[in-house]
């Protein structure tokens, strides 16, 4: 089981902290094989880097499964790379081919600083979430889960919304860096369901508050957000969100 | 006398916890407000515990070690979770789960505990409902359910294939409401490296901000562990890169006594390792085995292509071996007659070490009973492989997906390759019925605890027991001990326990760099993987334990002189993050071993060569091993064992039988 036989070039994005300039620096990797993640040829060069007592380069990863939302790289100028449908870390070696050159950058918005290298500080999203991305019940005070029957239609549709894994590759690839798939899918989870109708108005209304707070562009309707998100989130929950935030200004 | 107390209250079992919940001091509201608690972890366990605790009026501080509370390992969860509402009116009841648990874990898990978590399990589903959680539906608007191993009810809900993500985000939503309050701080990108005991009594802990480096003193009346599991001692397993036994480690070092720590699940149907680059392994969730058929070819060493191996030269051995459950037999079984194979030469792929999992019959079947629906009579083999493939897709598209995106080879054509991987680990710090540590005021929920799923955890169980312990367990039971802490006053962090507790981290951290050796940290991790895996993995054996306790002794030995971690302390290093959790799973390894070693039966996931029967099943041994294995550490890597008497008044152990 030894390593395959790729030779590439990769050119990848350094940066010690986000008050220091970055650059791109250019790394050769080979004996790379089809079958490794991309993430693990990552660390394939992250071995060399530390043997010729050289600092890795810091990216952020977890789950390696694509479920997380951790991953976050531009590969060629494409959040998540060249597939569609995937995170950086479900993507394989064997859609590169020998002698290559890869291009490798963070996610870059104003409202995602980058900390060190490849890692983007994405804690935006979490204060957007905390405006309102919840249903207000105490544990202990549900009632039976079936007394309240659900279309599986709504479900459905429901949990499409939830699929959003936060990672902020829409965000990174809008030009305008607006937060507003990401957004519209967490809106969205609750707005279809009756649990989260009771506090539809407030939740639209402080989400979309704190996201422009955090320095999101706004959204100019190219649908570049649909096409490189990981989950397929679709275009659909920004309008419900928009029909939402109208509804909800009408209101006052 | 022991110096265990579980705590167990008495009663007849369906009694206990509706009498504790009664009986249990109380810590009246303005109180609480003046009580801090800290939960370490943000997966099922931690969300949930500290979203219900701020709702109580406690104060909470909440870390983990990624970006956010949200990317928690549970979010990886596929299958399930069970809940024993009957609403398949199949016969369910709380006492058929709690059956079906003790069972499932080979007689090694405590019946009240068991018992408090079926009760409880009921008003998970309801709680995840109320916040929203998207769980499967029926056209009809009502829950849908379906089966998983080990069981003959349909009690598990999902969500897709996840499940976990969904109740990890209700669980977070629930803790973003807390935060959006002020009632919880939350500290993403924190690991914490020190437990802080001051009299005795766990009063917080000494985290590192991983983004500056710096070494941070919180205070809390009460510390909760909600750390996950420690299956990374085993390098490659399907936790996340990140998945560690430090905090948990830690707390052992400093009193908390460790409970079954070589209790490992190991889960049949992983996409099996592809090189020596490989990082992680990733499950393929058991419901393929619903359809799938596993086998090898019955000649040793065959290289041919799975499709081109002829029906009468296929060894369907599950099938063979196990004619009642087939090939559905629980996932130790499951895990153990592949490896069986695979040791024996019949494995298959570019490693030899894989089985194949094949849906060739399904698509056959699936095919007739479409055309049938279809009304097309004498279809052509080929549209009854397309109908097939079409109901195949339905049910399992993203697994094969999946699989075809980490393999490049497709599975509607060509047999999968499976291996087992480690999965889970049953064992952990021990704690009493209330969750507590053997430490005061130190509790542990989830998976890093020890308690409810005994030697083998049940598939669609370990969400519910995270949950169970953050929204119904912990909300009751630390009010017996901080009922009689309201007295105490926030301890201000420049008490000289947190000062030794920060130099020790320091002193830790100061060492590794001092080191500057020349092997890299994963270097060491991936010998120390090698060596569970193949000595204290699937099949265990005296010999094999003795000789990687020495390992494991050198291994780590040459790690404290050659390891090398570069970069600084005071700046995000991973390196340095990796370095500190190895160190500790050096340790841990071996205290895994030395528990293989000293329990002599089998039981569950742990197979001791030693102890089976004639056909080559696990055999217990209940005269000798009816209890928990509970180590104390002595320091200096010593350890005492004690152990916890397991009594069984409501079911009776017998030997499990899949035949
Ligand atoms: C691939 C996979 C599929 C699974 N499928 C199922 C299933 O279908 N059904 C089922 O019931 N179970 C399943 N399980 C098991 C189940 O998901 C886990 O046992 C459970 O989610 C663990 O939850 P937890 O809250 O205890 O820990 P985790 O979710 O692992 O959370 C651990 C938390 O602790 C934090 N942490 C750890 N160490 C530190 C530290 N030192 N400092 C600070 N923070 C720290 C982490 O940041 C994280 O927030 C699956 C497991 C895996 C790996
Ligand atoms: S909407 Fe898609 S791209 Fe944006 S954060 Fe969610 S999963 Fe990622
Ligand atoms: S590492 Fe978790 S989604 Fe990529």
């Amino acid at each position: 089981m030894s390593h395959g036989n790729m030779n590439l070039t990769l050119k990848i994005w350094r940066q010690n902290s986000g008050k220091e300039p970055g650059q791109l620096v250019t790394y050769p990797v080979k004996d790379i094989s089809p079958d490794m993640s991309f993430l693990e040829m990552f660390d394939v060069l992250n071995e060399q880097l530390v043997s010729k007592n050289e600092n890795p380069i810091v990216f952020d990863h977890d789950c390696r499964e694509g479920i997380c939302g951790m991953c976050s790289m531009v590969i060629n100028g494409r959040a998540h790379g060249p597939k569609t449908g995937i995170t950086t870390c479900q993507l394989h070696m064997r859609s590169f081919k020998d002698g290559d050159t890869i291009v490798v950058e963070p996610w870059r918005a104003q409202a995602f600083p980058v900390i060190k290298d490849l890692t983007v500080d994405r804690s935006a999203f979490e204060r957007i979430q905390a405006k309102g991305g919840f249903v207000s019940v105490n544990t202990g005070t549900a009632q039976d889960a079936n007394c309240l029957p659900i279309p599986k239609d709504d479900a459905d549709a429901s949990f499409n919304a939830a699929a959003c894994i936060g990672c902020g590759a829409c965000v990174a690839t809008c030009k305008n860096a607006s937060a507003m798939l990401f957004v519209a899918a967490k809106v969205s989870q609750f707005a279809l369901l009756p649990q989260g109708r009771v506090e539809a108005t407030a939740r639209v209304k402080n989400m979309v508050a704190q996201m422009d707070a955090e320095g999101f562009g706004s959204c100019t309707n190219t649908g570049a957000c649909e096409v490189e998100c990981p989950k397929g989130i679709s275009l659909e929950n920004i309008a419900r969100m928009n029909r939402e935030f109208l509804v909800a200004n009408c209101k006052d | 006398m022991s110096k265990l107390d579980s705590k167990i209250p008495d009663g007849s079992l369906e009694q206990k916890w509706t009498k504790y919940k009664s009986s249990v001091a109380l810590v009246n509201p303005s109180n609480k407000r003046n009580l801090e608690i800290i939960v370490v972890g943000s997966g099922l366990a931690g969300s949930s515990a500290a979203a219900s605790l701020a709702e109580l009026g406690y104060k909470v501080k909440v870390f983990c070690y990624q970006d956010s509370a949200r990317r928690a390992h549970s979010i990886a969860a596929q299958g399930g979770i069970n809940a024993a509402k009957n609403y398949q009116n199949d016969g369910d009841s709380v006492y058929r789960l709690f059956y079906d648990t003790v069972k499932g874990g080979d007689y090694r898990a405590r019946e009240a505990n068991v018992y408090r978590l079926a009760e409880v399990s009921n008003s998970i589903i309801d709680q995840c409902v109320a916040q929203g959680v998207p769980l499967a539906r029926e056209y009809g608007g009502m829950l849908s359910n379906r089966s998983f191993g080990g069981t003959q009810v349909q009690r598990t809900f999902y969500a897709a294939g996840q499940t976990g993500q969904q109740l990890l985000l209700g669980a977070y939503s629930a803790l973003n409401r807390q935060i959006g309050l002020g009632t919880v701080d939350m500290f993403p990108r924190h690991e914490m490296l020190e437990v802080v005991k001051i009299d005795d009594k766990a009063r917080g802990i000494i985290a590192r901000d991983m983004v500056t480096g710096k070494l941070e003193r919180h205070f809390g009346h009460a510390v909760l562990l909600c750390t996950g599991g420690y299956g990374n001692v085993f390098y490659l397993s399907t936790n996340a890169m990140g998945c560690n036994a430090t905090a948990a480690w830690k707390a052992h070092k400093k009193g908390a006594f460790f409970g079954n720590p070589c209790f490992t699940q190991i889960h049949p149907t992983c996409i099996p390792v592809s090189g020596d680059h490989q990082s992680k392994l990733t499950l393929m969730s058991e419901s393929l085995r619903n359809d799938g058929r596993i086998w090898v070819p019955k000649k040793q060493g065959d290289t041919r292509k799975g499709n081109e191996i002829p029906e009468e030269e296929r060894d369907y051995y599950l099938e063979r071996r196990y004619p009642a459950f087939g090939n559905l037999v629980p996932r130790d079984v499951a895990s153990r007659a592949a490896k069986e194979r695979c040791d024996e030469g019949y494995g298959v792929g570019a490693s030899k070490m894989a089985v194949f999992l094949d849906f060739k019959a399904a698509i056959e079947r699936f095919g007739k009973t479409q055309a049938k629906k279809l009304s097309i009579e004498n279809p052509t083999p080929q549209q009854l492989k397309e109908f097939g493939k079409q109901v195949v897709e339905e049910k399992y598209g993203n697994l094969f997906a999946m699989y075809e995106q980490i393999t490049g080879e497709n599975p509607y054509e060509v047999p999968m390759r499976i291996y087992p991987a480690v999965h889970y680990t049953m064992g952990g710090l021990w704690v009493d019925y209330n969750l507590m540590t053997t430490v005061q005021g130190l509790y542990c929920l989830g998976e890093a605890n020890f308690s409810d799923h005994g030697a083998n955890r049940l598939g669609a169980s370990a969400l519910m027991q995270g949950l169970a312990d953050g929204y119904f367990v912990i909300p009751y039971t630390i009010g017996a001990y901080l009922s009689k802490e309201i007295a105490v006053k926030p301890i201000p962090t420049s008490h000289e326990a947190f000062d030794a507790a920060e130099k020790e981290v320091q002193t830790r951290i100061d060492k590794l760099f001092a080191i500057k050796g020349g092997k890299s940290v994963d270097h060491f991790h991936k010998r120390l993987g090698k060596i569970m895996w193949d000595k204290c993995g699937m099949a265990r054996n005296e010999k094999g334990l003795k000789e990687a306790i020495l390992e494991i002794r050198q291994l780590r030995d040459e790690f404290w002189k050659d390891v090398r971690v570069t970069g600084k302390a005071n700046e995000m290093n991973p390196e340095l993050e990796k370095a500190c959790r190895v160190a500790d799973f050096l340790e841990l390894g071996e205290l895994m071993c030395m528990d293989a070693l000293n329990r002599s039966e089998s039981c569950g996931g742990h197979f001791r060569v030693e102890s089976q029967t004639e056909e080559g099943e696990a055999k217990r041994d209940d005269d000798k091993f009816t209890y928990v294995s509970v180590w104390e550490n002595k320091g200096n890597n010593e350890w005492d064992l004690h152990k916890e008497d397991l009594m069984f008044d409501v079911v009776h152990p017998s030997q499990r039988s899949y035949k």
